[in-house]
């Protein structure tokens, strides 16, 4: 038991623990300072203790019912876009080719929206979709389809969720993809030999075999989606009227629109809460799900 | 249930054009008969496997045809092909219970329940999986899944053959021994042609009635496993079945008489008409060969070491460049290293170009 004691090794962490502590725990500590005080400007604070998050989940005060409003509304987007991506995800996946060079053009070309800045995303659509001159709102109105996302709040959210769709579909097919390779010829040739259909090999295997990747492509894309500002801010900045504007984008208003930083600190501590629990739901449920594998991995 | 015929039947993984000689499975026309239990025996890569898989319809082949009860069922699909197949690793259908993956088979053909239940109570007796037909499948040990697998294969009682890709490579060798009396058991009980593809001699030759080998794609015997051990067509039969394989030796054959080194091998029978120009070699198994004390008239070898086996000792000796094996009956030491050869004229073979040539009485 005879250790060399050598203090040289603090020196080394040190550079570590600053980083941490001015990138992290300060402003987080500062976020915390300023949720229980109020502002008026001019650098002057007033202590207000819980009252900014009594207020976040009482629905009848303002604050309350913005940001209970808006998570509601990110809540119902998360819901329909994981509805959306994940059984498509699982049809690209499905659909690609297995050998060839048309596996690589599939990746490139599924990879590519994955790739372009979520601002530059929220252009493409933005414009794509207006009315005046937009492909797509253009050739909608001359269809005959009222469409325009300034002022009708459907219009709003499903160029919002198309807009996703088209963004992320490409990572839970990837995932999918991944998945489906590392199944073994063996599964799909007794299939074959058991005589199952196409519907049977789905549900009995690629499924089943499936189930890691999909629950890590529903847990990546849950965060995302819950946390999503930009696209949603460039193209209809939360409107028409607050109809598409979610947690994120609240929060920016009123840390930076009205500049109640209590509020928003307030806001922004519930909101990251929220998250750090639902990850935590996420990461139990796949170990555990892991856990239940491994025998299973080890026997053979 | 049914015969099958194999007719001119080939594959080249690199299509039809592809030379001859790179064709994973070279032509070959053979007959599986009803109900007979059959081991396909060869080293890795000698085309057992692919030819398993054109019979159960995974690989279209590039030439030939494939007749059950002389049918030509060549280019159905595996589905509608009447075969069951159990492969080399476990594949167990995850979500299922024991019970649900035997009954897989079945369900997908549309069987009445009734049926389904019966067949897989039967199966899961025979097969001493009852206590589990009700947990999932996917928290069993290697070898009751690839029990499972077995059972999957063996359900329907409609099939014409019951193919096996060496179903016992991940299983314990106490347990191998185990399932492959199963095997052998199941096979009387129910009737079913089974196809058994290993690399392991002894598995080929503890299940199979007929053992066919296969060497470079080609099938160079079939037959049961004292022929194979008798009169083995080829030298590679020979030396691939027994332990220690066969001697094989270069020799100037003439009549009666096999020559090595200018010692005469006495023939059971002539040899007179040999191809010209072909290779020349005797075969005899360590068995046939006994190490004596060096006398005149006898090739000597030189004994390199002694093998106690238990009940039987093999001397492994050289003569000349080739080296070779022999029997070493009790009690036989050699004092200087060398020892003469006596052979058995009854078990030498003489192989033109590695294929055994009949001779004359």
């Amino acid at each position: 038991m005879d250790k060399t004691v050598n203090q040289k090794a603090w020196f080394l962490v040190l550079p570590v623990f600053l980083v941490v502590a001015f990138s992290a725990v300060l402003p987080l500590m500062t976020v915390v300072n300023y949720s229980m005080q109020d502002t008026f400007g001019n650098n002057q604070f007033f202590w207000n203790g819980v009252g900014w998050f009594k207020e976040l989940l009482d629905p009848s005060t303002d604050l309350g019912g913005r940001f209970l409003a808006s998570l509601g509304r990110n809540l119902f987007f998360s819901l329909v876009i994981l509805a959306i991506e994940v059984p498509l995800g699982i049809v690209v996946a499905l659909s690609m080719p297995r050998e060839g060079w048309t596996v690589a053009a599939c990746l490139v070309i599924l990879a590519l929206p994955l790739l372009i800045p979520w601002n530059v995303v929220g252009t493409i659509w933005q414009i794509f979709g207006r009315p005046d001159i937009g492909l797509l709102g253009y050739a909608l109105n001359a269809a005959g389809i009222d469409y325009n996302y300034v002022s009708n709040d459907i219009d709003a959210w499903v160029t919002v969720i198309v807009m996703d769709v088209w963004h992320w579909t490409s990572l839970v097919a990837l995932l999918c993809y991944a998945g489906l390779k590392s199944i073994p010829e063996a599964y799909y040739q007794a299939a074959q030999i058991d005589g199952a259909s196409r519907w049977a090999v789905f549900k009995a295997i690629q499924l089943p075999k499936m189930n890691r990747v999909l629950l890590i492509a529903v847990l990546l894309r849950f965060m995302d989606s819950f946390m999503i500002y930009t696209e949603p801010f460039v193209v209809t900045g939360g409107g028409p009227g607050n109809s598409t504007t979610f947690v994120s984008i609240e929060l920016v208003k009123i840390a930076l629109g009205q500049f109640d930083l209590g509020k928003a600190a307030a806001l922004s501590l519930v909101y990251n809460l929220i998250i750090l629990i639902v990850c935590w739901i996420f990461y139990t449920v796949m170990t555990n799900a892991g856990a239940e594998r491994k025998p299973q991995e080890g026997a053979v | 249930m049914a015969r099958i015929d194999l007719v001119d039947l080939a594959h080249s993984y690199g299509g039809n054009d592809a030379p001859q000689e790179s064709f994973a499975l070279k032509p070959v026309t053979m007959t599986w008969r009803q109900g007979g239990a059959y081991a396909l025996l060869g080293p890795s890569g000698c085309g057992k496997t692919t030819l398993l898989n054109v019979i159960s319809g995974i690989i279209t082949p590039s030439r030939g045809k494939i007749l059950f009860d002389g049918t030509d069922i060549t280019p159905l699909s595996t589905q509608k092909r009447n075969i069951a197949q159990v492969f080399q690793f476990p594949v167990i259908y995850d979500t299922m219970t024991v019970g649900q993956n035997l009954a897989f088979p079945l369900k997908n053909r549309g069987v009445p329940k009734a049926e389904i239940d019966k067949r897989v109570a039967e199966i899961g007796r025979l097969l001493d999986l009852e206590p589990y037909l009700n947990r999932k499948a996917t928290r069993l040990t290697a070898d009751a899944k690839q029990k499972i697998s077995l059972g999957r294969g063996l359900v329907r009682s409609d099939v014409a053959a019951v193919l096996f890709d060496e179903p016992l490579t991940v299983i314990d060798p106490e347990l191998k021994w185990q399932l492959r009396s199963k095997l052998k058991a199941l096979h009387r009980e129910l009737d079913l042609t089974m196809i058994y593809v290993t690399h392991d001699q002894t598995e080929a030759l503890t299940f199979a009635d007929t053992v066919v080998v296969m060497h470079d794609g080609r099938v160079v015997q079939s037959g049961t496993p004292a022929e194979l051990f008798d009169k083995p067509a080829h030298t590679f039969v020979g030396y691939f079945i027994g332990s220690p394989g066969m001697n094989i030796l270069p020799a100037e054959v003439r009549g009666r008489e096999a020559r090595i080194g200018g010692h005469v091998i006495a023939l059971n029978r002539a040899y007179d008409n040999l191809p010209a120009g072909a290779k020349i070699e005797i075969g005899v198994r360590p068995e046939f060969v006994e190490v004596v004390a060096p006398a005149p008239g006898l090739l000597t070898a030189k004994i390199e070491r002694l093998d106690d086996l238990g009940r039987i000792r093999f001397a492994r000796a050289r003569l000349g460049d080739a080296k070779l094996a022999a029997r070493a009956p009790a009690g036989f030491t050699s004092a200087d290293g060398t020892a003469g050869l006596k052979f058995d004229p009854s078990h030498v073979h003489v192989y033109a170009d590695s294929l055994l040539v009949e001779g004359a009485a």
